[in-house]
């Protein structure tokens, strides 16, 4: 369903909003326009898109005020765009409910792929119980990693936060989303808890551990699983 | 293109500037001769040399000795100036052609030396001062009996008397010491395999100086004395830092002096009392009306005692009284002395008995107060005596009144048979005058009664009876008393003028004091201290300073020492500063305050207030002294609205530089932004207008106009980054984080232009985490591996190990390096190293760089490799830097 995709565009800069417009609707995308926040809200009632591209900083209201309340009765994939530097404005997007987010500028295959892999992930009936992307395979039923074909012997916690990543494969999770995933609340504090086992994650999933090529960092707000498309 | 660098500049006015400065003095310091410090000294200039120091020999003495003599191989040695005196040829050091050749570190041995006759000063130790300020520094030698505070000691110690003395002062100001030690054991073994030089003509003197005993004592002396120095550095670091400690309430000596020969030696007990107590120390010469008639002789020792106890650093004053002992324990009270020492006068048991010694009456007033009495044998009994031949208890005055009316009589008895009685009378009068001048009011009231009545009884007939026949009589009796009442008012007017006179002076002095003290304050907080050391001197108050705020509408104490003001205080400061008019305690506006509030008024207007507290014990002050802490405020005020002018002047002189510097810095972001905007719209408009172009150029465009904008995005996020790290701005958040992720994020970011690059990352297996702003390292690791993207081909390698405390990493290339000469430069805002033209930036990567690192309490270096490359390292601390920088 990923063509004819009916996109929210929610941004207060013309430009943006006309090249946004020129190369979603080349791909195939019917696209809707808001320049504000109470608009964008209204238009979701009225259009129910299938995505909603929203930029952070909006005239009327905050772009994460706008995701809280949208998150509220809507399961809408939001993709955020924002400026580098905001990174504090971005984690508490995603915290919110937001799926992803863009730093401006980006280009235009970017920002395709990324509502791709959101539009596929909405559309996903939840829980299958095998997730492959390139060599690696996670068996959720037997509880085993597969990389190559070769099983790859994890911690209980290293597979619970894997797992975590796999089930939300593209989206950007936050710091706090995967400790209190894997560790549960009263943890929010335990950063270096995350790094070490995120860094023992690479050791033995990545090929090339400097250059990671399945788990990437987004730096100063989380981690996601990078899908290959 | 060349554009200026304001930073460099600034650095140049620096240097230029300080070169003008004082130079720095360093003493070698030993117990005796032969210790070895002709040669420390001379090491310590060849390492000098070696660092490539302007070095010169101005004088060293080496007694021919081989070693030291070596040692002198390579140095420039300056000639001496010889000159003929009397018909003898004498040598010493040619301080013109010191000063004429301008070296960076001048040698000078024996700073105690006194210069041949003819010479420009008569001490060495002038000659070094005149070097000092001539901006050269100086290495010296200097043996401890040469100073002047030990000079007794030592001289009690050994025998020896050394006239060669130095005021200690020149120990205290020295900028570096550096004790010369040899135990004595070995010292007498060099002098017995005749290493030590000893003069023909000074041999046997010196047999006698040179023997275990004695140099174990100077040994111990220099050894406290450099203590004691390093003990004085620490105390002025804390200060100077405002690290309180325990340096303010300890003991406070008084040393009561005399003009005689005694006092010098009281002196320089009560400084060696006073820096083993680590006590403040007072020197105080009460000048009573007879030593306003103290010979020449004496007034010069005087003054020399006080200018000695200047130099050892007591403060000195002088008390102007009509009682010795009074006048001591009330300074002594006002200053919370705790100590006190006096001579002992040598005088026969008789004298102190009938006039009553000044220790004697010390002690009996002393009350809690200790009083240490030191020995006079040098003083001869005839000058004690001259020098206090008034006596002090005043009831003797009374004594001496009718001893002198007794007198009188007897001297009118004698001559009554050739006299007329009326003529007798005289000698009554005479009696009553001497009385008036040295005795006082009172007993010369009591001479002139006791002189009519004595008169009346034994000359007056009737004879032995106080009738009166002759009426005339009683004019006489009238005219003998009138006359001794008003001399005596006379004298005393006289004498309360004289007083008013003193006090005057010390009110000058005071004002003085306080006026050369604000002259060289730098800071508000210095001006305080000022304030508070002069006050609690004249008025025993202690004293703060509140200005306002920035609001102009709050005040605020200078000093944070617990001097946070209660409510209703605050409240009486702020009237006093609103209506420029003095509140608070002792005043008509709100009394019932604990605190006095004096405006500080200047031609600009009020600056502040000065609040002044005094304990529930103490008399308010009196008029004159209200007068006097007027002066003082205004005095006060002028120095705060100096030090406020100059910040002015200060601030509008940061503000041209950062103007200059925001010049520079729009000429390179308008350059380098336009360039980028040049690329893209030729692009653009190539494509959209020039049909006739084939695929291949089409794409090229595209991707060159792609390029330029990643480049400007770069540079807008450049700028963004310097404007955080000038602005102070930078809020890092810490977070325990993986170097490694740091540089996979880094090569991610950079993956377009890491295409067909090879990147070598070599990362040891338990790389701790490091407390970091994860985001701020991997634009740190950006900005480096770019700049080893651009300025070479071959692999770029990236290198990272934990320390013992910190984390190091490196980022190494095998391009072109960095010229040596700017290697200082690269991590300056703006600096460019000048390039191929091929290669752009802004010169912002580097400096930004050091700002984040610096911020993380790490450092960043840059050096070129062997082979050809550049090595950048930085580290960053593994423990957490202060919560300061902290947030979140």
């Amino acid at each position: 369903m990923a063509e004819g995709a009916r996109i929210l565009i929610v941004d207060d800069e013309p430009a943006i909003r006309r090249f946004l417009k020129t190369v979603l609707t080349a791909h195939g995308y019917t696209v809707f326009e808001a320049t504000r926040g109470e608009e964008a809200i209204s238009q979701v009632t009225a259009q129910r898109p299938d995505a909603i591209v929203l930029d952070l900083g909006l005239p009327d209201m905050d772009g994460v005020q706008v995701t809280r309340v949208l998150r509220e009765w809507l399961q809408t994939p939001i993709l955020i765009l924002s400026v580098r530097g905001s990174e504090v404005d971005k984690i508490a997007a995603l915290d919110a409910g937001a799926d992803d987010y863009l730093t401006k500028p980006f280009g235009s295959g970017e920002l395709l792929a990324r509502l791709r892999v959101a539009l596929r992930r909405a559309a996903k009936n939840a829980n299958e119980p095998i997730f492959q992307t390139g060599a690696l395979k996670i068996d959720f039923a037997k509880r085993v990693v597969m990389m190559n074909e070769n099983e790859i012997q994890l911690t209980p916690t290293e597979y619970d936060l894997l797992r975590a990543l796999a089930l939300d494969a593209g989206k950007v999770l936050t710091h706090h989303h995967l400790l209190r995933a894997v560790w549960g609340v009263g943890y929010d504090e335990e950063m270096h808890m995350l790094r070490v086992n995120i860094s023992n994650l690479r050791k033995k999933i990545e090929p090339d551990a400097t250059r990671p090529r399945y788990i990437v960092t987004e730096p100063g707000v989380g981690y996601r699983l990078r899908v290959s498309e | 293109m060349n554009r200026p660098d304001p930073d460099a500049l600034l650095a140049r006015v620096q240097s230029e500037t300080s070169t003008r400065t004082r130079g720095k003095l360093k003493i070698f310091l030993g117990y005796a001769a032969g210790v070895g410090k002709t040669y420390a000294m001379l090491q310590a200039a060849r390492q000098r040399k070696e660092q490539s120091i302007d070095v010169v020999v101005a004088y060293a003495e080496t007694h021919g000795r081989q070693e030291t003599d070596a040692l002198l191989e390579g140095l420039e040695i300056l000639p001496r100036k010889t000159i003929e005196y009397r018909g003898v040829t004498l040598s010493d050091m040619d301080l013109d052609a010191v000063l004429a050749r301008k070296p960076q570190l001048a040698l000078v041995d024996e700073l105690a030396h006194t210069n041949a006759e003819g010479m420009r000063h008569p001490k060495r130790v002038q000659d070094v001062l005149e070097i000092l300020d001539a901006g050269i520094d100086v290495y010296t030698t200097l043996n401890i009996q040469h100073l002047e505070s030990l000079n007794d000691v030592v001289a009690q110690i050994t025998g020896v008397y050394v006239r060669e003395t130095l005021p200690d002062s020149i120990l205290d100001t020295a900028d570096d010491i550096e004790l010369i030690d040899l135990p004595p054991e070995e010292l007498l073994q060099r002098l017995r395999d005749g290493k030590v030089y000893v003069p023909e003509q000074a041999q046997r003197a010196l047999n006698k100086f040179f023997r275990q005993g004695n140099l174990t004592a100077l040994r111990e002396m220099t050894l406290r004395r450099a203590a004691m120095r390093v003990d004085d550095q620490m105390r002025d670091y804390m200060r100077t830092r405002a690290i309180p400690g325990p340096w303010a309430a300890g003991e406070r000596l008084m040393v009561a002096v005399s003009a005689s020969a005694l006092g010098e030696k009281l002196v320089r007990r009560a400084r060696h009392l006073a820096d083993e107590l680590n006590a403040a120390w007072f020197v105080v010469f009460v000048e009573t009306r007879e030593q306003l008639r103290l010979s020449q002789s004496q007034q010069d020792q005087l003054a020399r005692t006080l200018h000695l106890a200047e130099e050892l650093g007591a403060q000195t004053q002088t008390l102007a009284a009509n009682e010795i002992v009074p006048a001591l324990m009330d300074f002594a009270r006002a200053h919370n002395i705790t100590k006190i020492i006096a001579g002992k006068p040598l005088r026969p048991r008789w004298q102190e008995f009938l006039r009553g010694s000044l220790v004697q009456q010390l002690i009996r007033a002393s009350g809690e107060i200790d009083v240490y009495v030191v020995s006079a044998q040098a003083e001869s009994a005839a000058q004690s005596l001259r020098a206090s031949w008034r006596p002090h208890a005043p009831f003797i005055r009374y004594v001496y009144a009718a001893l002198l009316i007794a007198a009188a009589t007897i001297l009118s008895l004698l001559v009554d048979p050739f006299l007329s009685n009326t003529n007798l009378a005289m000698f009554y009068l005479l009696a009553v005058v001497i009385a008036a001048l040295f005795l006082g009011r009172g007993p010369s009231v009591f001479a002139s009664v006791l002189g009519v009545l004595a008169f009346d009884f034994i000359f007056v007939p009737p004879l032995l009876n106080f009738a009166v026949n002759d009426t005339e009589y009683v004019l006489t009796f009238i005219a003998l008393f009138a006359v001794g009442l008003v001399v005596s008012e006379l004298t005393a007017r006289v004498r309360e003028q004289a007083d008013a006179a003193r006090q005057r002076e010390q009110d000058n002095a005071a004002l003085y004091a306080l006026s050369r003290d604000l002259a060289v304050t730098a800071n508000s907080k210095d001006i305080l201290r000022a304030l508070e050391t002069n006050a609690a001197l004249v008025f025993d108050r202690r004293v703060t300073i509140l200005l306002p705020g920035k609001t102009g509408k709050e005040l605020k104490p200078i000093a944070g020492d617990g001097a946070e003001l209660a409510e209703n205080e605050y409240g009486v400061a702020l009237w006093a500063y609103e209506h420029g008019q003095t509140a608070g305690r002792d005043t008509d506006t709100l009394p019932a305050a604990k605190m006095r509030f004096v405006p500080l008024k200047t031609a600009r207007g009020i600056l502040g207030v000065i609040g002044v507290t005094r304990s529930d014990e103490s008399k308010p002050l009196s008029p004159s002294q209200r007068r006097m802490f007027d002066t003082f405020a205004s005095l006060v005020a002028t120095a705060i609205e100096r030090i406020q002018l100059a910040d002015t002047a200060r601030q509008a002189q940061v503000r041209q530089e950062t103007e200059e510097l925001q010049n520079a810095l729009l000429n390179s972001v308008s350059h380098d932004l336009r360039t980028p905007l040049v690329s893209i719209t030729g692009a653009l408009t190539s494509l959209q207008e020039d049909a006739a172009l084939d695929d291949a150029t089409r794409h090229a465009l595209i991707e060159n106009a792609r390029g330029e904008t990643e480049r400007l995005n770069r540079l807008v996020g450049n700028l963004l980054d310097m404007t955080r790290v000038e602005a102070g701005a930078l809020h890092l958040r810490l977070e325990p984080s993986d170097m490694q992720d740091a540089i996979g994020s880094a090569l991610e970011q950079l993956e377009r232009r890491l295409q067909g690059r090879e990147v070598r990352v070599q990362l040891p297996e338990d790389l701790p985490l490091v407390p970091m702003d994860f985001a701020l390292i991997v634009q740190v690791l950006v900005n480096l591996i770019d700049n080893a993207l651009k300025y070479s081909q071959a692999p770029i390698e990236i290198r990272a190990h934990a320390q013992s405390t910190q984390i190091q990493v490196q980022v190494l290339d095998r391009g072109i390096g960095i010229p040596s000469a700017e290697l200082p430069y690269i991590f300056d805002r703006l600096y460019r190293v000048q390039r191929p033209e091929m290669v752009s930036g802004t010169g912002m990567g580097l400096a930004i760089c050091k700002g984040i690192v610096e911020a993380h309490g790490g450092t960043i270096t840059a050096e070129n490799r062997l082979g050809g490359g550049t090595l950048i390292t930085f580290t960053l601390p593994l423990k957490n830097i202060s919560d300061a920088t902290k947030r979140g």
